[in-house]
C-alpha cells in the first residue's frame, strides 16, 4: 500500500488501537455513573423497575468492560513497542499520572468485581449501592489521569529539555499542565453524556418497536434526563476548551478554522472545502464568531497559521472533524432538550417516532462525536508528539516489522467488535425486559 | 536501600504476584476445557468459574502495574526492551486481548461454547510462553545492540536450549499453581467431585515441574556462567524453594491442611524467584543495561515510591474485602450465596 515506513505504520496502528479503544472506555465511564443512578432512584422509590435496569445495564456493560481492559492492556504497551524513544521521555515525566492510572484501574476492578457478584447477598441494598461508588470514582479516575498524560504532550511542563538531556523534573506541574482542566473536564462530561445517550437509544429503539413496557420509558427518561445535563456541561466546557487553544495551542485553533491570517473580529467557518493554494469555498461563515469562541469579546485578535512555518503546521483536514464534532454535539443538545420540553407538557407526546429515532441516531452518533474530536485533538498536534519538544518521528520505534503488525490487530479488533456486538445482541435478545420481569415475580 | 533497589524490588513484587494470581487463571482456563472435552467440565467447572468471575479482571491489573512501574522506574530499559520486543510483545497482546474478551463473552454471554473454551485454553497456555521470553531475553545474548539500533536476534532465540527451557517452566508451573490452587478451592468448598479430579492434575504437574525447574538451571550455567555463578551464591534459597515443593506435594497426597498447602506452592515460588531475581543484579538486560544506568531521575523515583506507598494502603484493604467475601467466605464458596 505505502512503503514501508515505521513511524507511519506506527502512527496508523497506535490511532487504529486507541479510535478502538475509545469507544469502551468512553462508555467505561460513563456507564457506571448511570447504574448507580438507576439503583439509587430503584432504592429511593422502592421501584423495582429501576434495579431491574441497574442489574441490565450492568449485565451489557461487563461485556464492553472486558474488551474495554484487553485493548486498554494493548495501547499501554504498544506505547513501549511502538514508541520506545518518546516513552524513554515520557517515562522520566508522566510516569507518575500513569502509575496512577493504574492504581484507580485496580480500585475499579476489584469493587467492579464486588458489585457485580453481589446482587443478592446483603440485606440492606444500601451497602451493594455504596460498593458502585468506589467503582464508578475509579472509572473516572483512571479517566482523569490518563487524560492528564495527554494534555502533558499538548503542553508539555515541568522539566527542561536540551541536547536530548532531561532535567529540573517537575512531576506535579507536568501532570497539571495548562492543557488539563479544559481537557479532562471535557474528556468526562462528553463521555457521560455519550454514555447517556448510547443507553437512551436503546430504549428508544425498544419503544419504536412497539415494546410498551412501562420500564423502557422509565429508561429513556432517566438517560435523556443526564445526557441533557451533560450536554450543556460539554458544550460550555467545549467553549473553554476553545479559549484554551487560543492561548496556548494557537496552531490547532487555527488549523481547526483554516484561520490563515492573524486579524481582529475573526469569523468562524462552518463546512466548505479548501483549495490547492489554502482558499476556503463553499463554507458558511459566521462573523466575529472565532473571536469570541477564542477570547470571549467579538474584537479580540486570533493568532493565524501565517505566524508559523509550513513545516509546523498541524494538518489541515482537522478542520471537518472538528466541524463534526461541535455539530453533532450541538444536535445531542437540541435533542435533549427537545425531549425535555415535551416530557414537562402534558399534552405533548415525547414518545413521538421522529423523536425517537432522533434518539436512537444520537448513540451512534455521540459515539461519532468522541472518535472526531480524539482524531481533531491528536492530529492537530502533529507534527510534534510533544509539542514544541520531540517531533512525532524521533519517537518512533525503528523496528522492521510494524506492517505485520498492524495487520495482526485489526483482524484482532475487527473479531473482538463483531463478537462484543454479537454476544450483547443474542444476551438480551435471549432475555428480554417483559420476561425478565416475570421471572423475578417483579409483575 | 538505594531507590534503584526500592524500585526494582517493587517491580519484582508486581512480577511476583502477577506469576501466581496468573497462573492460577491461565491453568484455569486449560483445566476447564480439559476437563470439558474429558467430559468432567460440569464437576469442576462450577469451582473454577465461582472463584474467576469476580477475580479476572484484578489479574490483568498486575501485568499493567508491573509494566507502568518498569516504565516508571527504568524508561531506558522501556527503549531496549520495547524496541527489540515489538513482534514477541505484539503476539502475547493478542493472545492476552482474546483470552479476556472471550472468558467475558463466554462466561457472561453464550454459556457453554466449546470454541470459546478452547480459545481460552489454549491461549492460557501460549501467553506464559510468550511473556517468558521477556525473562529470557534478560539473560543476553539473544537481542543484537548496533550503534543506536536494537533488534531481537530469533535465530539465536528459537535455537537456544535454554529459552526453550524456560517455556517449558513456564507452561508447566501454570499447570501446576493452578491445579493446587483448584485443589485448595474445591476441598473449601466441600467439592468432592471437583476435589478428586483437580488433586490428580496437582500430582500429576508436580513431576514436571521441578523436573523444568532443574533443567533450567542446567541450561542456565551454560548460557550465562556469570548469572549462574551468583544464583549458587544464594542456593539456599532454592534449597529452601525445593523443601517447600516437598512438603506441598506432601500435604496434597495426604489429603490434609490443604490451605497451607498452597502456602507453600507460593514460597516455592517466592524464593525460587526472589533468588532468580537476586541473583541477577545488577543487571536488567545483561550485559547491556544495569538498574544504575537506566534508573529515572530522582524526583520521579521518590514521587513513585510516595504514591506506591500511598496506593497500598487504599488497595491492601481492598483486596483484603475482594478475597473476604470470594475466597474466605465459606456460603460463597460452596455456593450458597
Amino acid at each position: 500500500m505505502f512503503e514501508y515506513d515505521p513511524v507511519l505504520y506506527s502512527r496508523i496502528l497506535t490511532g487504529l488501537t486507541l479510535a478502538v479503544h475509545t469507544i469502551f472506555s468512553t462508555l467505561g465511564v460513563g456507564v457506571p455513573l448511570l447504574i448507580a443512578l438507576a439503583e439509587w432512584i430503584g432504592i429511593k422509590r422502592n421501584d423495582e423497575h429501576y434495579h431491574l435496569l441497574a442489574r441490565r445495564w450492568a449485565r451489557g456493560y461487563i461485556i464492553t468492560v472486558a474488551v474495554g481492559v484487553v485493548t486498554g492492556t494493548a495501547i499501554a504497551l504498544q506505547l513501549s513497542l511502538l514508541w520506545p524513544n518518546f516513552m524513554q521521555v515520557a517515562g522520566q515525566t508522566i510516569s507518575f499520572p500513569l502509575f496512577l492510572e493504574t492504581f484507580a484501574f485496580f480500585f475499579e476492578a476489584i469493587f467492579l468485581g464486588i458489585y457485580l457478584y453481589t446482587w443478592d447477598r446483603f440485606k440492606n441494598k444500601m451497602y451493594h449501592l455504596l460498593l458502585l461508588i468506589p467503582a464508578a470514582l475509579g472509572a473516572t479516575a483512571s479517566g482523569f489521569f490518563i487524560t492528564t498524560v495527554n494534555s502533558f504532550m499538548n503542553a508539555p511542563l515541568g522539566f527542561t529539555y536540551e541536547n536530548g538531556v532531561l532535567s529540573n523534573i517537575n512531576p506535579i506541574a507536568a501532570m497539571f499542565n495548562p492543557a488539563t482542566p479544559t481537557k479532562v473536564s471535557h474528556v468526562l462530561s462528553s463521555a457521560y453524556l455519550t454514555s447517556a445517550f448510547v443507553l437512551a437509544a436503546i430504549a428508544a429503539f425498544a419503544i419504536l418497536r412497539g415494546r410498551d413496557h412501562v420500564y423502557h420509558k422509565k429508561a429513556l427518561h432517566l438517560s435523556m434526563v443526564v445526557a441533557f445535563v451533560f450536554a450543556i456541561v460539554t458544550a460550555l466546557v467545549g467553549d473553554l476548551s476553545g479559549k484554551y487553544l487560543a492561548n496556548y495551542q494557537p496552531e490547532k485553533l487555527a488549523a481547526a478554522e483554516w484561520h490563515f491570517e492573524t486579524m481582529e473580529e475573526a469569523s468562524l467557518i462552518l463546512g466548505g472545502i479548501l483549495t490547492e493554494d489554502n482558499e476556503v469555498k463553499y463554507a458558511l461563515e459566521i462573523p466575529y464568531a472565532l473571536s469570541i469562541l477564542a477570547h470571549g469579546t467579538p474584537g479580540a485578535e486570533v493568532i493565524g497559521l501565517e505566524e508559523y512555518p509550513e513545516e509546523d503546521w498541524p494538518p489541515l483536514v482537522v478542520h471537518y472533524m472538528f466541524d463534526l464534532m461541535v455539530a453533532i454535539g450541538m444536535g445531542l443538545a437540541l435533542i435533549s432538550f427537545i425531549y425535555i420540553v415535551m416530557k414537562k407538557k402534558k399534552s405533548w407526546n415525547p414518545l413521538n417516532k421522529p423523536l425517537l429515532s432522533l434518539i436512537v441516531a444520537g448513540g451512534p452518533l455521540a459515539m461519532l462525536a468522541i472518535e472526531a474530536g480524539w482524531f481533531f485533538t491528536e492530529e492537530g498536534r502533529q507534527p510534534w508528539i510533544i509539542r514544541g519538544v520531540m517531533r512525532t518521528a524521533e519517537g518512533a520505534t525503528t523496528s522492521q516489522h510494524v506492517d505485520i503488525m498492524l495487520y495482526l490487530f485489526a483482524a484482532l479488533y475487527v473479531i473482538l467488535i463483531v463478537s462484543a456486538v454479537t454476544v450483547l445482541i443474542r444476551t438480551f435478545r435471549a432475555n428480554p425486559v417483559e420476561k425478565e420481569l416475570k421471572k423475578r415475580g417483579i409483575e | 536501600m538505594s531507590y534503584e533497589v526500592i524500585g526494582i524490588t517493587v517491580l519484582w513484587t508486581f512480577l511476583y504476584g502477577y506469576l501466581i494470581v496468573a497462573s492460577i487463571d491461565f491453568g484455569a482456563g486449560f483445566f476447564n476445557y480439559y476437563a470439558s472435552v474429558t467430559g468432567k467440565g460440569h464437576v469442576v467447572q462450577k469451582v473454577i468459574n465461582r472463584y474467576l468471575s469476580p477475580v479476572w479482571e484484578v489479574t490483568n491489573v498486575f501485568l499493567i502495574f508491573f509494566y507502568v512501574g518498569l516504565v516508571g522506574f527504568f524508561p531506558s530499559l522501556a527503549y531496549y526492551y520495547g524496541t527489540a520486543l515489538l513482534v514477541p510483545g505484539s503476539i502475547a497482546i493478542i493472545l492476552i486481548a482474546l483470552r479476556g474478551s472471550y472468558y467475558a463473552f463466554h462466561h457472561y454471554g453464550n454459556k457453554g461454547r466449546l470454541g470459546y473454551q478452547l480459545l481460552y485454553g489454549a491461549t492460557g497456555l501460549l501467553i506464559p510462553a510468550s511473556l517468558s521470553i521477556v525473562l529470557t531475553i534478560s539473560e543476553g545474548g539473544y537481542i543484537k545492540l548496533n550503534g543506536t539500533s536494537v533488534s531481537l536476534d530469533y535465530g539465536a532465540l528459537f535455537t537456544s536450549f535454554y529459552s526453550w527451557a524456560v517455556v517449558l517452566l513456564a507452561v508447566v508451573s501454570v499447570l501446576y499453581i493452578s491445579a493446587c490452587f483448584l485443589t485448595f478451592y474445591a476441598h473449601k468448598a466441600g467439592d468432592e467431585g471437583a476435589f478428586r479430579i483437580l488433586r490428580k492434575y496437582a500430582l500429576f504437574w508436580s513431576t514436571p515441574t521441578i523436573l523444568a525447574s532443574f533443567l533450567v538451571f542446567w541450561s542456565m550455567s551454560d548460557h550465562n556462567s556469570e548469572h549462574f555463578a551468583k544464583m549458587l551464591d544464594v542456593s539456599w534459597l532454592f534449597a529452601l524453594s525445593f523443601l517447600f515443593f516437598v512438603g506441598a506435594v506432601y500435604f496434597i497426597w495426604k489429603k490434609k491442611r490443604l490451605g497451607l498447602s498452597f502456602i507453600f506452592v507460593m514460597l516455592q515460588f517466592a524464593t525460587a524467584f526472589y533468588g532468580y531475581g537476586a541473583a541477577h543484579l545488577p543487571y536488567l538486560l545483561y550485559p547491556h543495561v544495569t538498574i544504575y544506568d537506566s534508573f529515572t531521575n530522582d524526583t520521579m523515583a521518590i514521587t513513585l515510591i510516595i504514591s506506591f506507598v500511598a496506593g497500598l494502603c487504599l488497595l491492601v484493604p481492598s483486596l483484603y474485602l475482594l478475597m473476604r467475601l470470594f475466597l474466605f467466605d465459606n456460603e460463597y464458596v460452596q455456593g450458597k450465596k
